[in-house]
């Protein structure tokens, strides 16, 4: 069994017009067995940035962790938030650090950038950016939210659409893994809001 | 953690604190992660004003396709470009490094960068790295003294060739090459067999794929040209796209407003001293 499959996880990140959607699942296995079904793969950064991380969980939370030190860092050396990309290229760094001893996770990093447009990029586990102008997905189930994506998703959707597409692309990938599901966790994110959704899944 | 319980931000370098814990998962027999490569055709060709050189645009993740349209032709200097395969993080890492070095060389020194000042600071950084940084590159570009196009392995051994190819798709690309080159191409001849090289590696290799990426480099001048080719374009998209009959139920909605951005506009005349 590989690293990643320790855990499961599924991330998936869109683009629309002027805004993005971020879902993950919220399953926390020990390889087969399920020990919660509300494990927060999400977290926000700031009001514009996310970042969601699958892979290994304890090092999902220390990263968290560091990432939000750094970024609190700069808040109070640059009075400002972080645009993405420049938060981007701060995992990229963090991660390719430990180039030789990596940390086992995969983050997904969306965020609304100068003149509200929106942001995606997934790296793997030792910083390779990926930047992508329509989705990005990482996790066990992400072989499934390839396909699922690649057929769903349509340029320029508005937010409403944007949460239907990314909410039945992640629950018919995650249907057809058995280390990742039990429910869905939506953010989607406009220059105005941030609607954060629980969605009902198949719990097995 | 260090000993004194704060995360400062490090020196630089590499940092090994995870190994350890990394090694004891492996021999409980978990596999070590995959990392992004860009399994690629790279090729670089000297014609009669400079260099040119061509990628193709696939990542893979195994058997996946990560990135169907990444770049992998890197900016080094002004007048350097340089092509990456190998582990993706390892490229771009090491083609970012060494272009900063590079320009820090140049405001100290006051000059343009030369190809073979790259070379030296790529294969020394290889090199002490015993090719464990998986990085194999095309380094090209035209400096005072001429074109110059060398290949870099990743144990820090370069070649200098008046063409070359890098990557899985390397035997595909030099067969084009090998048949079809000769010395004092014109701009025109030269982009179009970089351009057949890299799609003989695109349709005959598995790991290289997309588009077409080219690069032409000539003295005090260069021209990026991102997606030259797109011998792969999607044709079968319908135009009604995807609708959903069911809509996704939802158990929990919470909605934050967000503040708007404040506007600040310069009013009225500036203080008088």
């Amino acid at each position: 069994m590989s690293i990643f499959e320790y855990n499961g996880s599924a991330v998936v990140a869109m683009v629309g017009k002027n805004c993005f959607a971020i879902a993950s699942d919220r399953r926390l296995g020990v390889q087969l067995q399920t020990i919660a079904t509300d494990f927060q793969r999400i977290s926000k950064i700031h009001d514009r940035v996310f970042i969601a991380l699958s892979g290994l969980a304890t090092d999902v939370q220390t990263l968290y962790q560091r990432l939000v030190f750094r970024h609190k860092l700069y808040q109070l050396r640059e009075e400002r938030d972080m645009k993405p990309e420049t938060f981007a290229s701060l995992v990229s760094a963090i991660l390719y650090e430990k180039r030789f001893g990596p940390y086992l996770c995969q983050p997904v990093i969306a965020g609304l950038g100068e003149d509200d447009k929106p942001f995606i990029c997934t790296m793997d586990s030792i910083g390779a950016k990926e930047l992508a102008k329509d989705f990005v997905v990482s996790g066990t189930a992400s072989e499934s939210l390839y396909g699922a994506c690649e057929a769903m998703y349509k340029p320029d959707m508005e937010a409403e659409e944007l949460f239907e597409t990314i909410s039945q692309a992640l629950l018919s990938s995650v249907d057809r893994d058995c280390l990742s599901g039990w429910g869905g966790h939506v953010y989607v994110v406009t220059p105005t809001e941030i609607k954060e959704r629980i969605l009902k899944g198949r719990m097995d | 953690m260090t000993q004194s319980g704060v995360d400062v931000p490090p020196k630089g370098g590499f940092s090994f604190d995870l190994c350890k814990r990394n090694d004891m998962l492996i021999q409980k027999g978990l596999k070590a992660p995959s990392f992004l490569k860009t399994g690629t055709t790279i090729v670089g060709l000297i014609f009669k004003d400079g260099v040119i050189l061509g990628a193709d645009t696939r990542a893979t993740e195994g058997p996946i396709v990560a990135d169907k349209n990444c770049e992998k032709i890197h900016y080094m200097a002004p007048n350097i470009y340089c092509c990456g395969a190998g582990t993706a993080a390892d490229t771009e890492a090491v083609t970012d490094m060494v272009s900063s070095q590079l320009r820090l060389h140049r405001y100290q020194t006051g000059r343009d960068s030369r190809v073979i000042t790259a070379l030296t600071l790529l294969k020394k950084h290889l090199f002490s790295y015993q090719g464990h940084v998986s990085a194999a590159l095309v380094l090209g570009g035209v400096d005072i003294t001429g074109p110059h196009l060398h290949t870099i392995y990743p144990h820090g051994s370069t070649d200098t060739l008046p063409f070359a190819t890098m990557g899985s798709g390397s035997l595909a690309a030099m067969s084009v090459f090998e048949a079809k080159y000769k010395e004092g191409l014109t701009r025109d001849e030269g982009i179009k067999l970089v351009a057949e090289a890299i799609c003989s590696g695109i349709f005959n290799d598995l790991g290289s794929g997309s588009n077409v990426d080219i690069c032409v480099i000539t003295k005090g001048h260069k021209e990026y040209l991102r997606n030259y080719m797109e011998p792969n374009p999607r044709t079968y998209v319908s135009s009604k796209g995807y609708s959903f009959t069911k809509k996704t139920e939802v158990l929990r909605t919470k909605i934050t407003p967000l503040m708007e951005r404040v506007e600040i506009t310069e009013v009225g005349e500036a203080m008088e001293e």
